[in-house]
């Protein structure tokens, strides 16, 4: 336990001090004072006002930008130590590879999610000093969803460190992984395979193994429970999960990969070579 | 100590390790040398566990792979290059010591033998630390941890001679404690071990003892007397901590004795200058040279 600490503080400390951590934090807390300047919190927009109009916006945003920003600072630093010879001398220290791997993990998880989070809370503070209404239910449902969808990219950039051998080729497969995914949300490839009259099972299921389409949608439901933006595959889908189903779905299915994910790459990282 | 029995490594297609096997045992000081490619820094790390490989290598009857903590607990290693890391010293030393279960105050102490003001450093990013610096720090986490083998690899490269000479003195300190020097040029290391094993692309070329080995510890007072001044020679010697003596002809100082091959090699660039060359140990022991 206390290797895996080691490891966790580590990982802190170092992501702390890494450029890309500065962009990252920079981008989500921008998108919260630009979403403020443009006065979403006073816009009405069907139906949704205040802060619950912000957050949805917020969310939605999260959902294109978090997932290739986890997947390439993910690859890139952990690729980029091996090549570096961080690993070299790190893994010359007496502790397990199972504490250094996972403690990695544990830390890049807080240091990807905490500027992420930090950003809605401070958002929801700004909001409600300005008199706006908490809206704690989807505060609340947000925060279980971009834990879920971090943890799943960040099982995956780990899996693809493990794989590969240099920081670009990690780059380029998590770039590819990432637009594969955006290529499948509904507004792309899945609304062409839809207009192409593909059997709507077909297209449920594509969505559905989409981690990026499954927190949209969930996302979606938390302000619109009957899914009527999303047309007729919200007849399957809440015929097959219920609106409850559904939101525990969209929390566990990104986490079990995330966690699938990061497993095998564990494993593999154990049985090949280390440095 | 170590057991290395038919041990193979390969990378694709090609043998960087090919059938190795030798014993290492307590009291030996090894001189791992060979060119670049010739498999040192492969066979360091199928030692430290972090290679798969074919063959067996045991570590006091465990083998590294499996039982990586354990094996890791008994090796100090200090690589050629220095990790990139962006945290601060502070943070290095914190890891470090809590993996080995020892206090930082240990790891401290030592850097602080080495002549580096750690509290200054502390703070200080480690990747923005001179060569020197950064290769002190590495040498006095793996030296404090009192592991059973240390293993550095080319650990000179960015010491000044005065700093050698202490890393010797900590050497010599730990008595028969087993140490393996990678390096590409003999004379580098030749007057720190007692034994050489020389590698050609991943096979044993030459395993043999080197007799004149003496204490670490020992410190050689040496006179130069140069045939006229030379600006170059006396920039070269003052980094040796030499001084002028009772003339600008002439210069004083110590030389460590695990030191003076590097030094000898040193003094044949200005064999223009030199005119006299004498060298005692200090145990009475006196050689001249002219």
């Amino acid at each position: 336990m206390k290797a895996l600490l080691l490891a966790t503080r580590l990982d802190i400390a170092e992501s702390l001090r890494a450029r890309w951590f500065v962009l990252y934090s920079l981008v989500f807390g921008g998108i919260i004072v630009v979403l403020f300047m443009f006065g979403l919190t006073e816009s009405r927009v069907v139906g949704f006002t205040g802060l619950t109009r912000l957050l949805v916006t917020y969310i939605q945003l999260s959902m294109a930008i978090l997932p290739v920003f986890v997947l390439i600072t993910t690859v890139r630093s952990l690729a980029g130590d091996r090549e570096a010879g961080v690993f070299e001398y790190m893994l010359s220290q007496p502790i397990s590879l199972a504490a250094w791997y996972w403690g990695r993990f544990a830390g890049r998880f807080i240091i990807v999610f905490a500027p992420v989070f930090l950003a809605m809370i401070a958002a929801t503070v700004w909001g409600v000093v300005l008199g706006a209404e908490v809206p704690v239910y989807h505060l609340v449902w947000y925060t279980i969803l971009l834990v879920s969808l971090a943890f799943c990219f960040l099982g995956i950039g780990f899996l693809i460190s493990s794989v590969t051998r240099s920081s670009d080729v990690a780059q380029s497969a998590a770039f590819f992984i990432w637009l594969i995914m955006l290529l499948f949300l509904d507004l792309v490839l899945l609304g062409m395979i839809i207009r192409e009259q593909a059997p709507a099972g077909l297209v449920v299921t594509l969505a559905l193994a989409n981690p990026m389409q499954v927190f949209r949608t969930a996302a979606m439901m938390l302000f619109d429970p009957q899914l009527i933006l999303l047309g007729p595959s919200a007849w399957i889908i809440l015929d097959a999960f219920s609106e409850t189903g559904y939101l525990v779905w969209a929390v566990c299915y990104p986490l079990i990969i995330g966690l699938a994910a990061g497993g095998l790459g564990y494993f593999l990282f154990r049985r090949g070579d280390l440095a | 100590m170590i057991e290395i029995k038919n041990l193979s490594k390969a990378f694709r297609r090609t043998n960087v390790l090919d059938d190795l096997t030798m014993h290492w045992g307590q009291g030996d000081r090894i001189a791992l040398i060979g060119s670049n490619g010739a498999g040192k820094t492969t066979l360091i790390r199928c030692i430290l566990g972090q290679y798969v490989y074919n063959g067996n290598i045991e570590v006091n009857g465990l083998e590294p792979r499996a039982n990586r903590s354990a094996v890791l607990k008994t090796i100090g290693f200090v690589p050629q290059i220095a990790p990139p890391l962006k945290m601060p010293v502070s943070e290095l030393l914190r890891f470090c010591a809590g993996a080995a279960d020892i206090a930082i105050a240990d790891i401290e102490a030592v850097i602080t033998r080495l002549e580096i003001d750690i509290a200054e450093l502390r703070s200080r990013p480690f990747n923005r630390l001179s060569g020197g610096q950064k290769q002190k720090i590495l040498i006095a986490i793996a030296i404090a941890r009192n592991p059973g083998l240390i293993i550095m690899d080319e650990p000179t490269a960015n010491l000044d001679p005065k700093a050698r000479q202490i890393l010797f003195d900590l050497l010599s300190e730990r008595g028969d404690l087993p140490v393996v020097i990678s390096s590409h040029r003999l004379e580098e290391v030749a007057g720190l071990v007692n034994r050489i094993i020389e590698l050609d692309r991943g096979k044993v070329v030459l395993d043999d003892a080197v007799e004149d080995s003496g204490d670490l510890s020992a410190r050689m007072p040496c006179t130069i007397t140069i045939a006229r001044h030379d600006e170059a020679f006396a920039n070269a010697i003052s980094g040796w901590n030499f001084s002028e003596g009772d003339s600008d002809l002439v210069w004083k100082g110590e030389v460590s004795g695990a030191d003076r091959l590097r030094f000898f090699g040193v003094l044949a660039r200005y064999s223009g200058v030199v005119s006299g060359l004498e060298m005692g140990e200090s145990t009475g022991k006196r050689s001249t040279v002219k």
